[in-house]
């Protein structure tokens, strides 16, 4: 009798505790949401809407006019990380299409963990790579003065997504089941034909999140483009020009600017941005995967 | 009788590693003609059957020794081209297996990698071939839809009319109808008498019923070796072998 009433009791304590958590987790990021929302409504009061969406000037501390045109860094930070993607979708989709079905298993049991480890390498150390050996190597190829530009970027932020597509990708190679490759190859199709029409469609759902995944992370990341690509806040002029992202902007402007100014809201703004833009991209990978698996089943 | 067989095997031993499968396998499959392998659950019908179209292959590990003639010539010789092997020989599984495509796409499937363009030719040859596995009527108008919406019956044959679709000369079944149910397997034992017409037919199944009323010969399978082969009427009626008999009596197995 007394020991029911002790499980009851445990089972209840347990009950609050998960409860509790999942409440928590859920108010934590509406605050953070709701932060953002309210400390960048201000910037408006001195800030033209138009403005803050269609200019390429970002000029906070001119002391003639001060201008709050963040277009030149949605630009950059769309550039570095489409180009990012540009790098890591085909070698990422590549590797895992190898690792699943053409190496020995012995090679991928020992090179997929050593690629999910790389994910774990601090993007201070990735940018560093990118001051001290990427820099110099397109300085020289290109010919530029120095190497801190959008393609240095790019490929910083692919070594950092690479790892997530790899891993994901593989999985969902490794998930397709082998009855769809052996009636593939019943039919006469060699196993590179295999692969492209039946395989890689077949676990296009998890390869979209992998890459999306990957993508999240390119846009938010932001030590790794702040010390490899320049941050030059002019909009950017192509792939080798120096440009600034929206995350090295908050990042540098955010610790010199006076509490409660303009400037100050306006940053938070470029934060609320941000974050939206993250928010649709996410939510259009869901509802691409949910359409593609409401087709698959 | 012609003194040429369709796909004949010639003292061929298989080996998983080093376990024997197959012992000593000798049989000769006529054109035209429904050959039925029967035997006990891992006497290696399935083995044997996928030596035919070289479907063993892939796994690690396999060693075969022999020769596998298709229509005299060796089909586990360097020179040949498997992919060209495996149009000649097709396969049914035993689950139906249809991609996570659109019906229509299933078919046109073996088409495209064939590298076939002509978008009026390949509906043709689905259309065609979807009536040769007596589906069209029952889909026609549902082409685009996803090949899982079909009924497990229904996959199965068009497992069957993806197979067609590349003109095989023979079809191998790996009991095709273990997975579906009693009305959609009387179907599909109708589709594969119709089929010899054209093709040559080989089928294993567990079920004796089966062989005895699709088949023209019949091959009794025990323990990696044919125990009897001869014409399913005999093997039925009056088998040489009391192995045999007592199998199709039911008395083991
Ligand atoms: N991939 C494999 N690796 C190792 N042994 C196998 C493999 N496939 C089948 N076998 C073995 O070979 C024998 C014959 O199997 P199989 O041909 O599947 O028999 P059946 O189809 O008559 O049931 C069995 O003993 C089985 O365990
Ligand atoms: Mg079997």
């Amino acid at each position: 009798m007394k020991k029911k009433k002790f499980s009851d009791l445990k089972e209840s304590v347990i009950k609050a505790f998960f409860f509790t958590n999942g409440i928590l987790t859920v108010m934590i990021l509406f605050g953070i949401f709701a932060l953002l929302l309210f400390t960048a409504i201000p910037a408006f009061r001195e800030i033209d809407l138009k403005e803050f969406f269609t200019s390429h000037q970002w000029n906070p501390t001119s002391p003639v006019k001060e201008h709050y045109g963040i277009l030149s860094m949605v630009a950059g930070t769309f550039m570095v990380s489409l180009g990012a993607m540009i790098i890591a979708i085909p070698i990422g989709i590549g590797t895992a299409s190898y690792l699943s079905d053409v190496a020995h298993w012995k090679v991928r049991e020992i090179v997929k963990p050593i690629v999910e480890i790389l994910a774990g390498i601090p993007s201070v150390v990735i940018g560093f790579l990118g001051i001290v050996l990427f820099g110099p190597i397109l300085a020289k190829i290109f010919g530029t003065s120095n190497g801190l530009n959008a393609i240095n970027g790019s490929l910083l932020l692919a070594i950092m997504a690479l790892p997530t597509i790899v891993s994901i990708s593989e999985d969902s190679l490794s998930a397709v089941p082998k009855t769809y490759s052996d009636a593939s190859l019943a039919l006469g199709a060699n196993r590179w034909q295999t692969l492209v029409r039946v395989k890689l469609p077949a676990s296009l759902s998890g390869i979209i999140a992998a890459v999306m995944l990957g993508m999240g992370r390119a846009i938010g990341e932001t030590m790794t483009v702040l010390m490899a690509t320049g941050n030059a806040p002019a909009f950017p002029r192509g792939f080798l020009s120096s440009i600034r992202t929206m995350t090295a902007t908050i990042a540098i402007e955010l610790g010199e600017v006076p509490y409660y100014s303009t400037h100050y809201y306006a940053l938070f703004a470029v934060g609320l941005v941000l974050f939206l833009i993250t928010f649709i991209l996410n939510l259009l990978s869901d509802v691409i995967l949910n359409k593609y698996q409401e087709r698959e089943q | 009788m012609k003194n040429q067989a369709k796909i004949e095997a010639r003292n061929v031993n298989f080996y998983y590693g080093s376990q024997i499968a197959l012992k000593n396998i000798n049989i000769a499959c006529e054109e035209n003609k429904v050959t039925a392998l029967i035997g006990p659950s891992g006497c290696g019908k399935s083995t044997f059957i996928r030596t035919l179209n070289r479907m063993n292959d892939v796994i690690p590990g396999i060693k075969i020794e022999g020769d596998i003639l298709l229509e005299g010539e060796n089909i586990y010789h360097p020179k040949v081209d498997i992919a060209v092997l495996r149009k000649r020989v097709g396969m049914v599984f035993q689950k139906p297996n249809p991609f996570p495509k659109s019906i229509f796409n299933n078919i046109a499937y073996g088409l495209r990698i064939n590298g076939m363009r002509d978008k009026r030719k390949i509906e043709m040859i689905v259309e065609k071939s979807l009536k040769e596995a007596t589906l069209w009527d029952e889909i026609k108008d549902r082409m685009d839809e996803n090949a899982f919406s079909l009924s497990g019956g229904q996959q199965q044959r068009l497992c069957i009319a993806r197979s067609l679709a590349i003109k095989p000369e023979v079809i191998l079944f790996d009991e095709p109808c273990s997975a579906i149910d009693p009305v959609a397997t009387a179907k599909i034992e109708e589709l594969i008498h119709q089929l010899k017409e054209h093709y040559t037919v080989i089928v294993v199944t567990h079920n004796m019923q089966q062989a005895a009323r699709i088949s023209d010969f019949t091959a009794f399978m025990m323990l990696g070796e044919i125990v009897e082969y001869d014409k399913t009427d005999k093997i039925f009626t009056n088998p040489s072998n009391t192995l045999t008999e007592d199998y199709i009596t039911g008395r083991f197995g």
